[in-house]
């Protein structure tokens, strides 16, 4: 039983990440049905900007609490910039383009946002601090679940929460719901449609940033290149959630994680991401738009 | 027209160089023919085409060896002369080479450089009993399949990292059940094949758990968790740093604290740095380090002084294998080959990779990898 809770929260922690990495992909797909394949990039970053700042407010010896909430907001704060940057210059020129070039268009920015965070930074990797504190009681447990995973799980948990609030209660959210329905139409009843995509941006981008700071403290290390796999996998939880879905995003990241912490704890982590993509495939047979995915409505 | 006319200027003057170069060879082939008799090296490996940059630096160590032993007056009054055979690396040209060895009457050979060349030289030289001493060759088999008496070398064999690691943890560190974790990469996968197998032919310990990981993954806790369940008392692990230290990282916060065990992928300043407090205790395997070696400074100063550059690959080990051959032949005090074989495998001598002699089935002793165990920040070398 303890192993299977060891797999269990295990495959919540990867989990938590893949879906809060996967909310900033279907968000962006729902409002420009654009594979924003840069985020990956962002996420990435948003763990660089926790690293320098966390660097600089220890050498200035701050508590470590400060340090996490500081690091952990600048983190945001910056990814925020990135994400609405890179909207402005590499998507917004190609808004009336096929479909074809944003989507070479955010392939370009990956590559792009890589390359420049490792010649700017290092393409060695770096120690990355603990940054979340190991709370004393919860020790004797942690072979179980340690509280940075507790922390990752609560974390992705309140911040899917408040979207989801956000998203039904706002006349922000409504105007993102409305956008995500037909961006033509909203911008006739008045909906600001430039603004509400730059927000779609700025908030996937935060999200990122947080699962980034997250897991790299959790893990302990960073490097240039891990927005490309983790981007990948997220991407795949997006489009298993059913695209475009933001709940179906969260529950794509769940059930991947799952997935591919009982394939490694039962079969073999050699047939990890088979089963990973077995999943994927299976779903996509049954139900072509994800899980929680809505049949396009054909518009006449 | 101009331009054929530079063509054929350009082949004249290259013919006039190679040539050159001919005569120079023959003249050298005179003034080392004393009529007692002489001690042939054979020197054969890749001299031309692409590989021959892995080949041409044993021919300057055989020379300079050679030219030593001469210079004292010869191997019990016998000069010694060096005699290169091309065979590029190629298997069929490297029967040619040694069917020529054979007809040339080479006493030894130092060679071949591939290990697909020497695997296709070895019956030959084994049918006119010629030893054969590789720089370079480091399949396991050659020396493993005990087919060829004739075959030795000087550098570690493909598998010997491996051995060495089980070896370590099975009788150093008394471990019983490994859980051996890799990356599924070429050198990774191949480096854990490999101590699988020590390990289950070893019969003293059993492998609990076997299995790869994705390098890059987000982390490991899954796997970390199978390896703890599976009971293991250590890991072996092949692969590079980056996933070495998530996993260490890992297991170190799951309160996990048996022995981490891995190869020269792992043993990089990176690793520790990245890892900090958690790498304490990991060990790792790696080349023996050979640079204080007072007989290395000197063949490399050789190598500067005749030949005005750095040496290139295998130099080393190719100065070392020649000095083992010429030392063994001056020993056995004869150039009969059991005589030869004997004295390889009984005498020790000093070479640039260290304190050398064979073991029965033609691998040198004391050659190779060493283990290392962070201690303080740093890599230590355990003895």
């Amino acid at each position: 039983m303890d192993y299977f809770l060891e797999l269990f929260f295990g495959g919540l922690t990867r989990g938590s990440i893949y879906a809060l990495i996967a909310v900033g992909y279907t968000m962006v797909y729902g409002i420009i049905e654009l594979i924003n394949f840069a985020h990956g990039e962002i996420y990435m970053i948003g763990a660089f900007t926790a690293l320098v700042v966390a660097g600089v407010l220890t050498a200035l010896g701050l508590p470590a609490l400060a340090i996490l909430a500081v690091a952990l907001a600048a983190a945001i704060v910056w990814s925020a910039a990135y994400g609405f940057t890179v909207e402005k210059i590499a998507y917004k020129p190609l808004r009336t383009a096929p479909r074809l070039s944003p989507l070479i268009s955010a392939i370009g920015m990956s590559i792009f946002l890589q390359n420049y965070v490792m010649l700017a930074q290092t393409s060695d990797f770096l120690p990355f601090p603990k940054l979340l504190p190991e709370i004393g009681f919860l020790k004797p447990y942690r072979a179980v679940i340690g509280t940075s995973e507790i922390f990752i799980i609560l974390a992705t948990a309140l911040s899917c929460a408040g979207l989801t609030l956000f998203i039904k209660f706002t006349r922000m959210g409504k105007a993102m719901r409305a956008t995500a329905q037909n961006r033509k139409m909203a911008l006739l009843v008045g909906v600001n449609v430039d603004r509400v995509i730059s927000l779609t941006f700025i908030i996937g981008s935060s999200l990122a940033a947080v699962g980034g700071v997250l897991i790299a403290s959790h893990i302990g290390q960073i490097n240039f290149m891990i927005g490309f796999l983790a981007g990948i996998k997220a991407f795949t939880a997006a489009v298993l959630g059913g695209i475009g879905s933001i709940p179906g995003a969260m529950l794509g990241g769940l059930v991947l994680g799952w997935t591919e912490s009982f394939a490694t704890g039962y079969v073999s982590s050699d047939y990890e991401d088979v089963f990973a993509f077995l999943l994927l495939v299976l779903i996509l047979i049954f139900r072509p738009s994800g899980i929680l995915g809505k049949a396009p409505t054909q518009k006449v | 027209m101009k331009g054929k006319w530079s063509v054929l200027a350009l082949a004249l003057v290259l013919g006039l160089v190679l040539g050159g170069c001919a005569q120079e060879k023959k003249e050298e082939k005179k003034e080392a023919a004393p009529a007692a008799g002489k001690i042939i090296l054979g020197v054969a490996g890749a001299h031309s085409g692409d590989l021959a940059s892995y080949g041409l630096p044993t021919v300057n160590a055989a020379k300079l060896v050679a030219a030593a032993y001469n210079a004292k007056g010869g191997i019990n009054g016998k000069q010694v002369e060096v005699v290169p055979q091309d065979d590029q690396c190629k298997p069929e040209m490297a029967t040619n080479a040694a069917t020529k060895m054979v007809s040339d009457k080479a006493t030894v050979v130092l060679g071949h450089i591939c290990s697909g060349a020497t695997k296709a030289a070895l019956p030959i030289y084994k049918e006119a009993k010629i030893i054969c001493m590789s720089p370079s060759a480091t399949n396991p088999a050659l020396t493993q399949s005990g087919e060829y008496p004739v075959f030795f070398r000087t550098i570690a064999s493909d598998d010997a990292q491996a051995a060495l690691e089980v070896q370590f943890a099975v009788e150093k560190l008394g471990l019983k059940k490994l859980a051996i974790i890799h990356d599924k990469g070429d050198y990774g996968k191949g480096f854990a094949e490999f101590a699988q197998k020590f390990l289950t032919e070893g019969g003293k310990a059993q492998v609990v758990l076997f299995e790869g990981v994705t390098p890059g993954a987000v982390d490991y806790s899954a796997v970390v968790q199978k390896i703890k369940s599976a009971d293991a008392d250590g890991v072996i692990y092949g692969g590079y740093h980056p996933e070495a230290s998530k996993i260490v990282t890992q297991m170190r916060n799951k309160d996990m604290k048996i022995p981490f065990l891995s190869d020269d992928g792992v043993k990089d300043d990176t690793f520790i740095k990245v890892a900090g407090a958690l790498a304490e205790g990991v060990y790792a395997t790696g080349p023996k380090d050979i640079s204080k070696n007072p007989l290395y400074a000197q063949a490399l100063e050789e190598h500067k002084k005749q030949f005005g550059s750095d040496p290139g690959a295998f130099y080393f080990e190719a100065y070392s294998a020649a000095l083992a051959l010429l030392n063994a032949i001056d020993k056995a005090k004869s150039t009969d080959f059991d005589a030869v074989t004997k004295a390889l495998r009984s005498e020790y001598v000093e070479t640039p990779v260290g304190k050398i002699k064979f073991d029965a089935r033609g691998d040198a002793e004391g050659v190779g990898f060493a283990v290392y165990q962070v201690q303080g920040g740093k890599y230590v070398e355990v003895k």
